[in-house]
């Protein structure tokens, strides 16, 4: 958002000593001197590098990460290479955060094509006066998730802008990953037989954020389910190594996945509606607001569709999962009418389930 | 008279239980042979409420039904009925640097004959969503030195709000608060359907939330003077499709009587304090423009004078231009009834949910949208 960017400050890992003194951001953190690299050495890399290697975390400044190709090359064949920018209000809500949601971001998109994520850069775009305690709280947030999905953060960058220049916090994360030797995901590998399977409910993370806006006047208990699905896949394609594709299903919803596959792979998607996992909830929010969970985004949710022999298999190994207590076969790929995704109602209608031209908009009555 | 019939408890589960739903469509089939409707001759009925549109196609219902039994999908998307002229005298409002506009989602992207409150926002007009009346009053609130609008818009469900944050505007003695006020009301409109040349319509699913507010009462006339059975619903599939049969069995018997489905919700009497609040604040309109039926009679409701300091259009120069609806538009036909979305020819080519043309392509709540959104089968089949 700002008409041109100073130049970049990339900022390699190691533990520091310098400590920020203010409560709140001001344009001086990212004016490029002591305030700016007590910004970043006491906020982010001191988070960072609690979970690094003593070698990584005792190395140099450099302005670049070095990954050793050694490393790479021992998990798979093929570098993965993905980048996502994380704008969320309000910047914490039930579930995560937005550093959380940076780090599964990216995460997922490296593990959904069967790539095991390995190195992530993470660059922040911070609003004058956002309050430094709770920048702590989302760096720390972004490390404790990092560890979690075995990732490292190994370059980053901090810019501040005048108040109004952005919204609070923005985040963007870039990541690679190896493929392992053998996968072959792809939105077009869809055939007629095949399975859909989701590892759990949907619309979770879409109502907790519309709850945490505060502008609804109804109290939900549900929460984001922003977590690193890369485990959940790895254990995904071990029981059905044959899987088509994985996707996960963020903005647009379960809608957007499945017509993206029934139209990159020209097949019809056959979806079952009773079978499709969605937390009562979620389902009583959606109705109150005249909103259709299968349109809310998630960050938790992979989407797969696998053969049908290995479906029982798939199925299996998600439920085993942590993260796939809830998952569930919800429909199946078919010859007829490609392109488009039909949906089966419970009381044997039928119905289209088509792209929204954009957000979702909450009906008046 | 008035029967009640009372389906179940609060919790919705039950009425998205899909035994009784066979069951109830078997029924539904059985009534119909015995009434002799066929898919050439059906029994045509009315849904009021754009809810109920959205329900049935939501639900897949129409293609659950026997042949015999034709929806028609009446005039009840406050949103689409809402004329050009309106949009514009909004999306003017918004422009002056002085308002902060405040809006329910679904009316941001309606067009308007210059643009939409959408385009106007990112032109950058300072126009914010709220889920209630109350939100824009809190904004006035949170932002003394602007002037805060409200959109308000809506059949007599969402006038109580509306009245009553006015009510607590003056209370509160809030100066920087006013309304934009587009509220319709449902009643005058059925008598123009009804009245409309060559209409037949056999029966009226009736709406669930407007009679939640106004009651049984106002809807006599539908059974007394035009002899058509009108049933109140709720908005699960299992309350749509026992309002079909409740319908058709008024049908069978020769009667018209005003039935209540929706007991779980709807008073037969209404509520009084929703009543006396729009009483209070609103006053009665000579005629209303409405978007593809023309003007009508008493149709929609201004602020009374006693109140004009919340008054938006005594505020700002509101124009209220009379807008022709676009060339090839046929919303109107759509809305009485007399053409199928799919029929007009601007459906799914110039006009889409992407770049509506007639408004009933705007809300989800629309018939066309929800054709488009929803229906594409039977559109193909048809």
């Amino acid at each position: 958002m700002t008409a041109k960017a100073p130049a970049p400050t990339p900022v390699p890992l190691r533990p520091s000593r310098r400590r920020v003194r203010h409560e709140t951001v001001t344009l001086a953190h990212g004016g490029g001197g002591s305030a700016m690299r007590d910004l970043v050495e006491d906020v982010f890399v001191s988070a960072f590098a609690e979970h690094q290697d003593g070698a990584q975390a005792a190395a140099p400044l450099e302005d670049q990460a070095r990954l050793p190709l050694a490393d790479l090359m021992a998990r798979g064949d093929r570098l993965a290479f993905t980048t996502d920018s994380f704008v969320v209000h309000p910047l914490e809500f039930a579930g995560g955060d937005i550093g959380r949601l940076a780090v599964c971001g990216t995460v997922n998109d490296l593990a959904v094509g069967g790539a095991v994520p390995v190195a992530l850069s993470c660059a922040v775009v911070i609003e004058e006066g956002m309050a430094v305690a709770t920048l702590r709280r989302i760096a720390a947030s972004i490390a404790a998730t990092a560890r979690e999905a075995g990732v490292r953060v190994v370059t980053g960058d901090t810019k501040v802008v005048a108040r109004g220049a952005c919204d609070k916090l923005f985040i963007t994360t870039s990541g690679v990953g190896v493929i392992r030797t053998g996968v072959e995901l792809g939105i077009a590998h869809a055939r007629p037989g095949d399975v859909v399977i989701v590892n759990g409910p949907l619309g979770d993370h879409g109502a907790a954020i519309l709850a945490a806006r505060g502008e609804l006047a109804v109290e939900t208990s549900v929460a984001s389910d922003c977590a690193p699905l890369n485990g959940l896949i790895g254990a995904l394609l071990d029981a059905a190594p044959c899987t088509r594709l994985i996707r996960d299903a963020t903005r647009g919803g379960l809608a957007a996945v499945l017509n993206e596959m029934a139209e990159a792979s020209a097949v019809g998607v056959r979806v079952d509606e009773s079978a499709i996992p969605i937390r009562d909830e979620v389902r009583g929010l959606c109705d109150l607001l005249g909103l259709d969970p299968l349109y809310l985004g998630n960050e938790g949710v992979a989407v797969a569709v696998v053969p049908a022999e290995q479906a029982d298999a798939a199925l299996a190994a998600l439920r085993a999962h942590p993260l796939g207590g809830m998952a569930a076969a919800i429909g199946t790929i078919t010859a007829e009418r490609p392109g488009l995704v039909v949906m089966d109602t419970p009381f044997g209608g039928t119905r289209i389930v088509d792209l929204l031209v954009g957000d979702p908009l909450p009906r008046i009555c | 008279m008035t029967t009640r019939f009372t389906p179940g408890g609060p919790v919705t589960a039950p009425f998205h239980d899909r035994d009784t739903g066979r069951r109830l469509i078997e029924r539904i089939g059985d009534k119909l042979r015995a009434l002799g409707a066929t898919e050439r001759d059906p029994i045509r009925l009315m849904e009021i409420c754009g809810g109920h549109t959205h329900a049935i196609f939501r639900h897949g219902l129409a293609g659950v039904l026997p042949p015999g039994v034709e929806f028609l999908h009446g005039p009840g998307c406050p949103v689409c009925v809402l004329p050009m002229g309106r949009i514009d005298d909004c999306v003017a409002i918004a422009e002056d640097p002085r308002v902060i506009l405040a809006t329910f989602g679904d009316a941001m992207r309606v067009p308007g004959s210059r643009k939409s409150l959408m385009q106007a926002k990112a032109d950058g007009a300072d126009i914010r969503m709220v889920y209630s009346p109350l939100d824009a009053l809190a904004l006035a609130r949170r932002n003394p030195d602007r002037e805060v609008v409200f959109f308000g818009l809506g059949f007599e469900t969402t006038m109580p709000s509306t009245a009553l944050t006015v009510l607590r505007a003056e209370r509160e003695g809030i100066a920087n608060f006013s309304l934009f006020c587009n509220h319709i009301t449902i009643i005058p409109t059925i008598r123009a359907v009804l009245d409309s040349p060559g209409m037949r319509i056999d029966g009226f699913i009736g709406p669930g939330h407007v009679s939640m507010v106004i009651g049984l009462k106002p809807y006599r006339f539908i059974a007394s003077h035009y002899n058509r059975p009108l049933v109140v619903a709720g908005f699960e599939p299992l309350d749509v499709l026992q309002s079909v049969w409740m319908l058709l069995e008024q049908i069978g018997r020769g009667t018209a009587a005003i039935e209540n489905q929706y007991s779980r919700i709807v008073p037969e009497d209404g509520n009084p304090q929703a009543q006396a609040a729009i009483e209070a604040v609103f006053e009665t309109r000579a005629f209303f423009e409405w978007r593809g039926l023309g003007s009508i009679d008493e149709s929609g409701v201004a602020v009374r004078e006693r109140y004009a300091r919340f008054d938006a259009e005594r505020r700002f120069a509101v124009e209220s231009p009379a807008v022709a609806d676009p060339a090839g538009c046929q919303c109107g036909d759509v809305l009485k009834g007399g053409l199928k979305p799919w029929q007009c020819a601007l459906f799914g080519g110039a006009c889409t949910p992407e770049t509506p043309i007639g408004a009933l392509m705007v809300s989800s709540e629309g018939a066309c949208a929800a054709y488009h959104q929803y229906g594409g089968l039977r559109k193909g089949a048809a």
